[in-house]
């Protein structure tokens, strides 16, 4: 199983993702915003936390107009899978790639703990580690995480299922406590958590490496 | 030539930058402001020729987001 980790100027939980996705049994490499291609035979990309450009004009905005970005879209299009977490996440709704945006926090402050986030939904290779109902322990850190979209969208996610995880105690204002959202075909992920920051026992929870497992398990059988 | 966007957040979309401002002009003795709303201007020094749908496209390529944010274009 192979999985490519984008690398935007101001990226930084790039290399914890490929860790996380490493220790779960994957080949990654690390492919550079420039770049037009990503490598051959890649299973899954993964858009990492962190400021792409420096957040500029909005968050995710630039990166979504990236050489690398359009090669994520044509894989996804194609029916790859994709992960964005965080800053990814942003960087897929300014794509298109996942529906409505992310706001600025309501409370206006930058958030930075571990927060209790509800699955909800084992229908995806991402979440199929966990049962529907579980509640795991994630650090979120992000500024502009306040999930938007009109209330037409906000059904639709819910009536497909598509909603993967909310706020237990919702920090940031996000409508309907979204946390993650699937695409349509369910291979996209996007979710302003760090799973990739409850992989391992050292980081003082491992609740993040059994969506790491599963998809890993997932593709590699495929 | 020069363009001037404004790119503003849709009404029904929570600002609470505004919010925040207006917080704190109550907070200055400033009585009666209902609503503060923050947007921001974005200037373009553009080639001559350059039509107002050339930034309309840039708007709603780049520009804005228009999930949450409205804009429109000023010319000259």
């Amino acid at each position: 199983m192979r999985a490519a980790v984008v690398v935007f100027p101001g990226s930084n939980c790039d290399r914890d993702l490929a860790v996380a996705f490493e220790a779960a049994g994957a080949e990654v490499s690390m492919v550079w915003h420039k770049d037009d291609a990503l490598p051959e035979g890649v299973d899954i990309v993964g858009i990492p936390g962190g400021f792409s450009y420096g957040d500029y004009l909005r968050c995710g905005a630039i990166a979504a107009q990236s050489n690398i970005c359009n090669a994520v879209k044509a894989h996804a299009d194609r029916g790859g899978y994709v992960l964005g977490v965080c800053n990814g996440f942003q960087v897929l709704t300014e794509t298109g790639l996942l529906p409505g945006a992310l706001l600025r926090n309501a409370g206006l402050k930058y958030i930075c703990k571990t927060v209790g986030l509800k699955v909800e939904t084992s229908n995806s290779d991402f979440t199929a580690g966990y049962n529907a109902g579980d509640v795991i322990d994630i650090p979120i850190a992000h500024h502009d995480g306040n999930y938007f979209a009109d209330a037409d969208t906000i059904k639709r996610l819910q009536d497909a299922d598509r909603v993967a995880f909310t706020y237990e105690d919702n920090p940031n204002g996000a409508q309907a406590d979204i946390a993650g959202i699937l695409s349509a075909n369910r291979r996209v992920l996007g979710m302003m958590p760090h799973p990739e920051r409850a992989a391992d026992i050292g980081h003082g929870g491992t609740d993040g490496a059994a969506l790491f497992r599963a998809l890993v398990g997932a593709l590699a059988t495929a | 030539m020069k363009a001037r966007v404004h790119v503003m957040l849709k009404n029904g979309v929570l600002d609470p930058q505004g919010e925040a401002v207006r917080h704190a002009l109550g907070a200055l003795g400033f009585d009666g402001v209902n609503g503060v709303r923050q947007g921001k201007v974005i200037e373009l020094d553009l080639a001559d020729g350059a039509t107002e749908a050339d930034v309309t496209q840039m708007c709603e390529k780049l520009l804005a987001n228009t999930v949450i944010e409205s804009y429109s274009v000023e010319m000259g």
